[in-house]
């Protein structure tokens, strides 16, 4: 089988294909770095993405977060319904872990905030 | 008065700011309308900045926050809350904010960094009401991202522009129902990840030749009419459908936002929106010069802070009386190129040449001419009006050259 897949790591977007075979990746081949070529495995075997929200303040305002690795894919949701319970207390700095350990992630600020 | 001045406070601004400051340039003062440094990075809280220039994946916060740390580090001088109201062609500017009420700067160099602007629903000629509910995608991102609201719950989202691509995961993130994504034209003007990463990751429907012919809702917007378009963007009437939805989001083009360079009597390229520029950036006012969106609009703040690398040292050669490099080679396109930045340049350098092509090609050669003569030829797998290209010509090619066409051969 040869799935398709547009290479999400950098804006070039490299049009991959991945040659399955009884769930064993034989070849990918379409990318132009060894990027695309991680990626490629990662998304036929256990896709993952970075997910990117924003946490409540105290005060009322939002501070923007991340998760500072990517998370599994299909976890995306229960990781923005952690996200969205949570209140943080200001000053923010950028890095500062807002929640530790979700699905694998630190979801950590990405900006500052006083 | 003022040896530099940079107008906006942005990517481009900040990072001429300080590229104007490593040349010996102390005496800057930057003039931004917002309440802090930044720009529209502030909203973009999605990663994926900076993989060019700092070869790591960032937030657009993160990558605003590199450049803003640099400006406060070095001390240069910023205003914010303040407003340009006029640049004079020999440099007096007119500003005015809160505690100075309208005050005037004469500058030696000027450096326009402006940004760009969304096209607006008036700009589209919907028919139907004019009811609440309707966001270009960026009002919604700033709502959401930085305000902490929501703008609806059931989203149609016209133009598959980037931000309209990334504001509908975000909005699906937040528990928005995105219903589809329709696109005018046969391909997406975003990029291939954002199509991959937004739309499909969320089985979100992206209608390549669809636009919106109807808007209903008497307050608040109930549904919009959707239909096909031929090969010539007219709709098709027997593909009309009705989606019910509360919110529209318009993702439908950016527009440089140029009023000031007007006034200051900057001549702007018809195709860009932005000014003619040379390699160095300045434009035909001799001391002004321009970059980032207000020059023409990029798909990555990457080559923005790039391009505003060489504004702001362009701008401090200006001041420091370093001798402009004479600007002898005009370029040209073929219109499958659609324009070039910059618009002229000199042989005594290298020049990176950023251009956009008109449509999507593939198994390409990207020439240049001069006459008769090809002097520059690169192949391209495939290219789209989406995302900018750019070539290095090197100067060795461009010596006795007068004039270079850009063209596009489709093998």
């Amino acid at each position: 089988m040869i799935r398709d897949l547009t290479c999400i790591v950098c804006p070039q977007g490299c049009s991959l294909k991945v040659e399955i075979e009884d769930g064993k990746i034989l070849s990918v081949s379409g990318n132009t770095c060894p990027r695309g070529e991680k990626y490629a495995i990662a998304e036929c075997t256990h896709p993952e993405r970075c997910v990117t929200s924003t946490v409540k303040c105290d005060n009322g305002d939002v501070v923007s977060v991340k998760t500072d690795r990517a998370i599994p894919k299909e976890k995306i949701f229960e990781c923005m319904e952690i996200i969205n319970k949570q209140t943080v207390t200001l000053p923010i700095s950028i890095g500062d872990v807002i929640i530790a350990d979700v699905f694998g992630a630190n979801v950590v600020a990405t900006q500052n905030k006083n | 008065m003022a040896d530099l001045v940079i107008i906006g406070g942005g990517p481009a601004g900040m990072s001429a700011a300080v590229s104007a400051y490593k040349k010996g340039i102390k005496d800057i003062l930057i003039l931004e309308r917002d309440s802090s440094l930044g720009g529209i990075l502030k909203q973009c809280i999605h990663n994926g900045f900076g993989l060019h220039k700092f070869k790591e994946e960032l937030t657009g916060p993160e990558y605003a926050y590199k450049y803003e740390a640099q400006v406060k580090e070095l001390n240069i001088p910023y205003k914010l809350n303040t407003m340009v109201l006029d640049i004079t062609p020999d440099k007096v500017i007119t500003a005015t904010n809160e505690e100075e009420g309208i005050f005037q700067i004469k500058a030696k160099a000027i450096i326009l960094a402006m940004g760009c602007r969304e096209r607006s629903v008036g700009a589209l000629n919907i028919a139907g009401t004019r009811p609440a509910g309707i966001f270009s995608a960026g009002t919604a991102q700033k709502f959401v991202n930085l305000e902490g609201y929501m703008p609806g719950k059931e989203v149609v989202i016209l133009g598959s522009g980037d931000i309209g691509l990334i504001m509908a995961r975000r909005m699906t993130l937040e528990g928005a129902k995105v219903k589809a994504v329709c696109e005018l034209m046969p391909y997406s003007g975003g990029l291939a990840r954002n199509i991959e990463q937004c739309l499909n990751d969320f089985d979100i429907p992206l209608k390549l030749s669809h636009t919106v012919v109807e808007i209903h809702g008497k307050q608040r917007l109930t549904g919009v009419t959707i239909a096909k378009v031929d090969e010539n963007r007219r709709p098709i009437p027997e593909t009309k459908e009705f989606i019910p939805c509360d919110t529209l989001l318009l993702s439908v083009g950016l527009i440089p936002e140029n009023e000031l360079s007007k006034t200051a009597d900057v001549v702007l390229n018809p195709v860009t929106n932005g000014a003619f520029v040379d390699q160095d950036r300045q434009t035909n006012v001799e001391g002004i010069f321009a970059c980032g969106n207000v020059l023409h609009v990029h798909d990555l703040v990457d080559f923005v802070s790039e391009e505003a690398e060489i504004a702001g040292e362009s701008a401090a050669d200006y001041i420091n009386g370093v001798k402009e490099e004479k600007t002898d080679i005009s370029l040209s396109t073929d219109g499958k190129i659609r324009y070039t930045v910059p618009s002229k340049i000199t042989a005594k350098k290298d020049v990176k040449i950023y251009f956009r092509v008109a449509d999507v090609f593939k198994n390409v050669k990207i020439n240049v001419h001069s006459g008769d003569e090809l002097v520059f030829s690169k192949k391209a797998i495939k290219v789209a009006p989406g995302e900018m290209e750019c070539i290095t010509l090197k100067k060795e090619l461009l010596g006795n050259k007068s004039e270079l066409k850009f063209s596009l051969e489709v093998l």
